[in-house]
């Protein structure tokens, strides 16, 4: 990878994206890197397309990912990854939690959910993950606990010890909800 | 000590460490955490105003009393907060003024993209543009002491990308200034035209002197690479410049009101091909074709919209090799526009007004959502406040037949904002109008914040809220109901009497916002696969969590509230509680 690592997270508005991102931030933070973190908080949180662009490394400029320069997008849902597929690399990687979400226009049947996403993901890029995140969160035992299965899966292509994760994620979530979340995390670590 | 703060936490910063005592906002996107964050700091007073105008007069007042003031607001809050900020630039401060304007292009959530510069400009006050968040918290700390030394308010313009976006900061403490002395100067602070007239000379004498400081000031700096193309920018924009156009020598400008016309100038004639390249306006461009100087900009960047690295790249042909070309697909994907929450209020109002085929002149807020399909039922959205004059006015054109069927729909903020207004209209002017005053206990689309009627400060201090019922008697309203948006058919029923009234009424529609209710049961419900008839009623809800599944339907129990309101609508009681159906 190039001195700047850039990591995009996409999904839908309600799904946690932004609680994953805040962990993954405080990771990166934790081993002293350089980091600036594009999230926009607004409209789009009410059940629409949502993003989180991650850059660290030395002299970074942009807030913004350019396009065509993440090395890793992490997508909580599959049309998402595909909406935000030119922004990765060529050689980059994709995770993908296996969830459809319809936004309203599919929901009102005036135009259909690409039922090819996968493929045309799979035919572009070569290093693709799916990643059934509901199953494994329902068996942490919260469904909620998706973002964090998806970051377990996400820190096994990141150069950060298990430990950090644990620690960040302990300072970053209510206590009430550390166990379910540090499971799910496990889960995805492992997966 | 350093630290990763967006742009928004690092202005609140850099007022806590500049001194300041008084903070005040009306809440907007993306300037709303600015105030949030105020209010984090003991040593200041921190409050959300009704409105910008408001808050625009009580920073005013503290400045004028000799305290620093910070007022926040998004760029169309400055339209509403623009009368007293016109002739505070004639008074000029006592404490330092800034007024943070958060720009939005790209409209991420916003009504329109107007440019704030233009209002810095027309008011005669400086403009200071930071990049990232270090510059947003030391530009504000620098604007403080501008604010004071040329006695002006001073304009601290950001956009989305910088309010939003984290980098690194480093902190400092707090600078006790304590309060500057407090005199009584009319002919300084009494705008009437015989002392106006003197401060319009005054005014006019310290841009001159505003303008000499640009010249000089380090927030202006050029950096010299190949001398092939020079980029005058300011903002993230330089940002995106130096990620992009690593060989470009670059012009950054920190102070983009006044412009430094000396520094620019010279800048011009050292580069071939000089480039201005900045979001929204052609502000500074147009300024340097006024000199005389070749420049491109807007002939080749667009005024809609913003401008990221990738728009960069492609309007000035640099190519990147390693992209995934997506773009047959991309033109396939279908938008996933935002909607009401699973469990929201508004939804219950917006689903019998579309069945009513009411006509609805709208406004801002989440119940704005209430325009989209399937749902379909606004006719209007301008400006916070608008509605009740809209719906005044089509009455006034269309005759009173017309507002039978026919309301306004206002947020519980919004109505403080700038509807208490349109009400007296109403009456005065003898309207038939019926207005939705939808209070669901919370100014929900800026991210729940408190405001008049929900009973707390920006602290969380307990307050007497307005009594919007007796508010609306005491405007001269005698038509006044109170109805559970989720009780369709009172809704309905109620919808129809008001509507049919040749008088003013007002409808409040009353239940507390999904995402901030502690108290209901969230079990999610379930539909009976056996007993669901596929008539697909529930599904003109627009609720997210109703999926159509071959001819019956499915609720996503990940995203489900229990809010229930399908279950009113289901003609077969096909709908259950999670639990406790046998399926
Ligand atoms: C002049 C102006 N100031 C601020 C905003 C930002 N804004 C949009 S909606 C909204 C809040 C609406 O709250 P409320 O009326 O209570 O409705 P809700 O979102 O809770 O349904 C605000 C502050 C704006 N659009 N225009």
């Amino acid at each position: 990878m190039s001195e700047i690592i850039n990591i995009l997270i996409v999904g839908v508005g309600g799904q946690g994206t932004i609680l994953a991102s805040k962990v993954l931030a405080g990771v990166v933070q934790e081993k002293g890197h350089e980091v600036k973190i594009a999230e926009i908080h607004g409209m789009s949180q009410r059940g629409g397309s949502v993003f989180t662009q991650v850059r660290y490394g030395a002299n970074i400029a942009s807030p913004t990912i350019p396009q065509g320069e993440a090395d890793i997008i992490l997508a909580f849902e599959k049309l998402e990854a595909l909406r935000w597929l030119s922004y990765l690399k060529k050689n980059g990687r994709i995770l993908i939690n296996d969830q459809r979400i319809d936004p309203m226009p599919v929901i009102m049947g005036t135009v259909e959910y690409p039922a090819d996403a996968l493929q045309i993901i799979q035919d572009k890029c070569q290093n693709v993950t799916m990643i059934d995140g509901v199953s494994e969160a329902l068996k942490a035992g919260n469904i909620k606990s998706v973002n964090m299965v998806l970051l377990g899966v996400l820190s096994k292509f990141l150069d950060f010890d298990g430990d950090i994760w644990l620690k960040v994620m302990q300072e970053t979530i209510p206590a009430k909800f550390i166990d379910v979340n540090l499971k799910a995390f496990e889960a995805g670590r492992k997966y | 000590m350093k630290k990763l703060l967006t742009g928004n936490e690092a202005i609140a910063r850099g007022a806590w460490e500049a001194g300041v005592v008084v903070c005040t906002a009306y809440p907007g996107t993306p300037s709303t955490q600015i105030t949030e964050h105020a209010a984090e700091y003991d040593e200041m007073y921190a409050e959300w105003s009704p409105n910008e105008k408001v808050a625009l007069e009580v920073g005013g007042g503290a400045a004028i009393a000799g305290g620093r003031a910070m007022v926040a607001m998004k760029h169309v809050g400055v339209n509403v907060a623009a009368d007293p900020l016109f002739t505070l630039a004639y008074t000029g401060i006592n404490g330092g003024l800034l007024l943070v304007a958060a720009d939005d292009p790209g409209m991420h959530s916003s009504q329109n993209e107007q440019d704030s510069r233009h209002f810095g400009r027309a008011a005669k006050v400086p403009i200071l543009e930071p990049a990232d968040s270090q510059e947003a918290k030391d530009f504000t700390k620098l604007a403080f002491e501008l604010s004071e030394s040329f006695d002006t308010p001073v304009m601290l313009r950001v956009t989305t990308r910088v309010a939003h976006a984290q980098t690194t900061v480093e902190l400092g403490d707090r600078q006790e200034v304590g309060l500057k002395k407090y005199e009584k100067i009319a002919a300084k602070y009494v705008m009437v035209p015989a002392y106006a007239r003197r401060r319009h000379v005054v005014v006019e004498s310290r841009l001159g002197k505003l303008q000499e400081y640009s010249e000089t000031a380090s927030l202006n700096r050029i950096e010299w690479n190949d001398t092939k193309i020079g980029v005058i920018t300011s903002g993230v924009t330089y940002q995106y410049v130096k990620e992009t156009m690593k060989d470009a020598s670059i012009l950054k400008l920190g102070i983009t009101f006044p412009l430094p016309r000396k520094l620019i100038t010279e800048f011009a004639e050292q580069v071939d091909k000089l480039y201005v390249i900045e979001e929204l306006e052609p502000f500074i461009e147009d300024y340097i074709k006024s000199w005389g100087i070749e420049v491109h900009g807007k002939d080749t960047f667009s005024v809609i919209g913003e401008i990221l690295p990738e728009t960069i790249r492609e309007k000035m042909g640099i190519e990147v090799e390693n992209t995934v070309d997506n773009n047959e697909a991309a033109s396939a994907i279908p938008i996933r526009p935002p909607v009401l929450c699973p469990g929201c209020p508004h939804r219950g109002l917006f689903y019998v007004l579309s069945k009513l085929k009411t006509t609805v002149a709208g406004d801002i807020g989440c119940y704005t959502l209430g325009s989209l399909a399937p749902l379909n039922a606004m006719d209007t959205t301008i400006c916070m406040g608008a509605s009740i004059g809209n719906a005044i006015g089509m009455e006034k054109a269309r005759g009173k037949d017309f507002a039978r069927n026919l309301v306004a729909v206002i947020g519980d903020s919004t109505f403080i904002h700038s509807g208490i207004t349109g009400l007296i209209d109403v009456v005065y002017n003898k309207a038939t109008t019926t207005t939705i005053i939808l209070d669901n206990r919370t100014t929900g689309m800026t991210g729940h914040q408190e405001n008049p009627t929900t009973g707390f400060t920006i602290k969380g201090e307990p307050i007497k809220e307005v009594d919007l019922e007796l508010l609306v008697k005491a405007i001269g309203v005698e038509r006044v109901v109170v109805v559970d948006p989720f009780d369709l058919d009172k809704v309905e029923k109620t919808l129809k009497e008001e509507m049919a009234a040749e008088e003013p009424s007002v409808i409040i529609t009353k239940r507390i916002c999904a995402l901030i209710d502690k108290e209901s049961d969230k079990t999610p419900y379930i539909v009976s696969q056996e007993a669901c008839t596929g008539c697909m009623r529930c599904m003109k809800l627009a609720c997210p969590c109703i999926i159509k599944e071959g001819k019956k339907v499915r609720i996503n129990t990940a995203q489900c509230v229990g809010c229930g309101l399908c279950v009113t609508v289901c003609p077969s009681g096909a709908i259950k509680k999670e639990g406790e159906a046998n399926v």
